[in-house]
């Protein structure tokens, strides 16, 4: 009997003939995070991953896509439609976004993007089309491997296609800004905003959901400071901090002149960059059993170290 | 729900559990194990054996060697230092309340259970999380933490018994996970004491913890990668107004069609919940909980959230049932009425006792628009075998649950069962489905993993596998089919033939 999941789609195949079973190989998007990880061996070839909706049934909220396709082309079809995912606005490719792993700003309201890959389907090591997870929105058949491939740099394998989780686009998002509110207590208050955004003096809070509900809590925010309605979230800087939501406070002399922190959340966009994190030896002795199991003869994106960032 | 399977499951060889008789003085892992913790806390005696042989699901115990119970992450990492010494296999156990023989013990291994690791730890309102051990209740986390304004948003239907650490290895999920995510959204970080004894903090408070997301990957392992010690968990602030539905239909199609039509709309309601007429008539004689007997099908539906939101999505859910030919709509009046229904709905599977005194409770998830279709097939299938089947189900997520109800001691009755829960399982991979939605594969499932991966992909949740667990000593013989399985095989040798169905 052929297994369900079993790949027919000529198009993943003849990716994985690419890929091929020798040589270092990465998979290249549209490098808005290149950097991420370390600098890749220059020796690597470059290929890029298939483009392209597969399957998009907005009525079961899932969308199948090629990971050589855009986030913005992905959400543009998805709009259409009334729902958009957790990839974030500013990424590149769909494949880019999910190798990398980074959250976007509007984590509090549309998920994170590690939870947002339902099925991958990657090429391994040795040229072969393997697929972890599976399509539905809800399911625990064996080890969660979209969870593995999320945020691993194309160093275990190389994303091909995903089945990702969307979700509705409320009925009306806004944005609005104070300068003498505490951004901590209005994260308190405001029950499900889609972002609050701190620079140390102004706070940008994104509410959205039903308008009745979105005037609610604009009435709710006007007991702790003076609000105006803004276009969206300020303009972010290029370094990118990660913290536990509670330490965004004790490290603001350290992000330098500028930032703005999600929080709540815990990320931090600065223009100084994030001393790098320790990981724990006997993490770091596992992740090199799991990329020694993935990936052998370290072929898949050699250089690049998604603990190091 | 143990005691109801009782029947089914066939004896225990009592062979292997008379070795215990002489306390283990003959097993030099005892002596170690019991010098490691402290002697009344590593059991050898047959009670505690036969007890922990078993989990709830339909499937004979398997056999259990020396049980122990920890109290510290450095207790746990002594039972695995000592494990891997005599080269002996671990199985760790929450409650075992677990439906896919997930928590069995294969191989005479030593069961390792964490239910008195039971402290809440540190509870963190302003950011959101708690430490908690892997022996705290579901129910008793969230009883902690509702006079905070908060709660763990997981509520499976056996969270008034069942544990976190049991959670963290089902990947577990409940009515309310619809609209708030499974286990997996709700773990920041998991301690865990990995086979070699390492101990090794996976993920951490912040949201992108570096490295690869191997807290991730260890959430739904089923025991099988190695202990959890401590969990950090996300606290979800408990909503200001929340609004439950109950409408009633004619028939379990009408019912299905609303949820697809609920989605489809935009909408993610906190629970959508159906349950047919024969298991509504068997809750409404157990709990009296106000729902009707005469309706083909009923639809519990909860929205949460701000008072203002609410209200529109009520209103939009209820024109959405007349729609689709709902023959009644009523919204409860208050907590006490919300309280019933979901008492009802929760204590369903208790419910059953009354019908007969087994059943086999199965756990498939189908795309939402092929619901109404396969309900046809499960009712088809059941009454082909001769069998009563009931659904009551998280039609929310496309997650069924079809129950077959039975007594055991019919001849011949038990192999009907089992013939139809495969045609069930093949019924909802035809339509797109998946093996399980939250009760996992353990080893109710393994057989059916290879119709739904290739070789290929099983060799890759294989490779993951042996990085944790190169000696597949940890709850060896689960999940992954044994000719895909690392060592499985050899860890096993020393199972007593038939000791489980």
């Amino acid at each position: 009997m052929t297994a369900r999941l079993a790949v027919t789609d000529p198009v993943l195949l003849a990716f994985a003939d690419e890929v091929g079973a020798d040589g270092p190989v990465a998979v290249e998007g549209a490098r808005t995070r290149w950097e991420v990880g370390g600098p890749g061996h220059p020796d690597t070839r470059l290929v890029r991953a298939p483009a392209g909706i597969v399957d998009y049934v907005p009525d079961e909220m899932t969308v199948t896509v090629r990971c050589g396709t855009t986030v913005a082309e992905l959400h543009q079809a998805l709009s259409a439609e009334g729902q958009r995912t957790a990839l974030p606005e500013r990424a590149g490719t769909v494949g880019g976004a999910l190798a990398v792993g980074e959250n976007g700003l509007h984590v509090l309201g549309r998920g994170r993007v590690r939870e947002a890959a339902l099925q991958v389907r990657y090429v391994s090591d040795d040229g072969k089309v393997v697929t972890g997870g599976g399509p539905t929105v809800k399911n625990v058949t064996g080890f969660d491997l979209p969870r593995l491939l999320v945020g691993s740099l194309g160093t275990v394998g190389l994303l091909a296609e995903v089945i990702l989780r969307t979700n509705p686009i409320p009925a009306v998002t806004r944005w609005v800004a104070s300068d003498d509110a505490d951004p901590f207590t209005v994260l308190d208050t405001i029950l499900r905003p889609g972002s609050v955004l701190w620079d140390g003096n102004r706070t940008w809070i994104e509410l959205e959901g039903h308008v009745p509900a979105v005037d609610a809590e604009q009435a709710r925010l006007a007991s702790m400071g003076t609000w105006i309605e803004v276009d969206g979230p300020p303009e972010l800087e290029s370094h990118r901090w990660v913290l536990p939501p509670g330490e965004i406070q004790t490290n603001v002399d350290g992000f330098g002149s500028r930032f703005v922190a999600s929080v709540g959340v815990g990320t931090v966009w600065a223009d100084v960059a994030q001393p790098s994190r320790a990981v724990a030896a006997g993490v770091t002795a596992l992740n090199q059993r799991v990329k020694e199991q993935f990936d052998p003869r370290h072929r898949l994106n050699p250089g690049r170290d998604p603990g190091a960032r | 729900m143990a005691g109801l399977l009782s029947s089914v499951r066939k004896r225990l060889s009592s062979d292997a559990l008379r070795t215990g008789r002489n306390g283990g003085q003959t097993d030099p892992v005892v002596a170690e194990l019991r010098a490691a913790l402290a002697p009344d806390r590593v059991r050898y005696d047959g009670a505690e054996r036969t007890v922990l042989s078993h989990d709830a699901s339909i499937y004979a115990g398997g056999v259990a060697g020396p049980v122990c119970f920890p109290l510290t992450t450095t207790e746990v990492q002594a039972i695995m230092v000592i494990a891997e010494r005599h080269t002996r296999n671990v199985v760790p156990r929450g409650a075992g309340t677990g439906l896919a023989g997930g928590a069995i013990p294969l191989g005479a291994p030593i069961v390792v259970s964490v239910t008195r690791m039971n402290e809440i730890e540190q509870v963190d309102t302003a950011n959101r999380f708690a430490w908690v051990g892997p022996g705290v209740v579901n129910l008793d986390l969230t009883r902690h933490l509702t006079p905070l304004g908060f709660h763990f948003a997981p509520d499976p239907s056996s969270q008034q018994v069942c544990t976190i650490g049991g959670n963290v290895a089902n990947n577990s999920g409940g009515p309310h996970c619809l609209a708030y995510g499974v286990t997996n959204a709700h773990v920041l970080a998991v301690e865990v004491v990995l086979p070699n004894g390492d101990i090794v903090m996976l993920g951490g408070l912040e949201d992108e913890p570096a490295g690869y997301d191997l807290r991730g990957t260890f959430v739904g392992s089923e025991g099988t990668l190695g202990i959890a010690t401590r969990v950090a968990v996300r606290l979800t602030p408990n909503p200001p107004a929340v609004t439950t539905l109950l409408l009633s239909f004619e028939t379990i199609r009408d019912a299905a069609n609303t949820v697809s039509d609920i989605i489809a709309a935009g909408m993610v309601p906190a629970a959508l919940e159906v349950m047919d007429q024969r298991i509504t008539v068997a809750v409404e004689n157990y709990v009296h909980a106000g729902y009707p007997t005469d309706a083909g099908a009923v639809l519990l539906a909860e929205v949460d959230g701000l008072a203002e939101s609410i209200e529109i999505d009520a209103h939009h859910i209820a024109a959405l049932g007349h729609k689709n030919n709902a023959l009644h709509i009523r919204v409860a009046a208050d907590e006490a009425e919300r309280a019933a229904l979901w008492k009802g709905r929760k204590t369903a599977f208790g419910a059953i006792a009354q019908i007969a005194p087994d059943y086999y409770l199965h756990d498939t998830v189908v795309p939402r628009g092929a619901l109404a279709d396969v309900l046809d097939k499960i009712y088809e299938i059941a009454d082909r075998h001769d069998l009563l089947v009931m659904n009551v189900f998280h039609a929310g997520d496309g997650n069924l649950h079809p129950l077959l109800v039975f007594d055991a001691r019919e001849p011949g009755v038990v192999d009907r069962v089992h013939q139809a829960g495969a045609e069930i399982v093949r019924a909802s991979l035809d339509a797109g489905g998946v093996l399980s939605g939250e009760h996992g594969i353990g080893v109710e499932k393994q057989a059916y993993m290879d119709e739904f991966f290739t070789a290929e992909d099983l060799a890759h949740q294989n490779r993951l596998r042996q990085a944790f667990d190169p000696g597949c000593r940890t709850n060896p013989g689960k999940v992954i089919p044994s000719g895909h399985s690392c060592a499985d095989i050899q860890a096993l040798r020393s199972v007593p033939r038939d000791v489980w169905a």
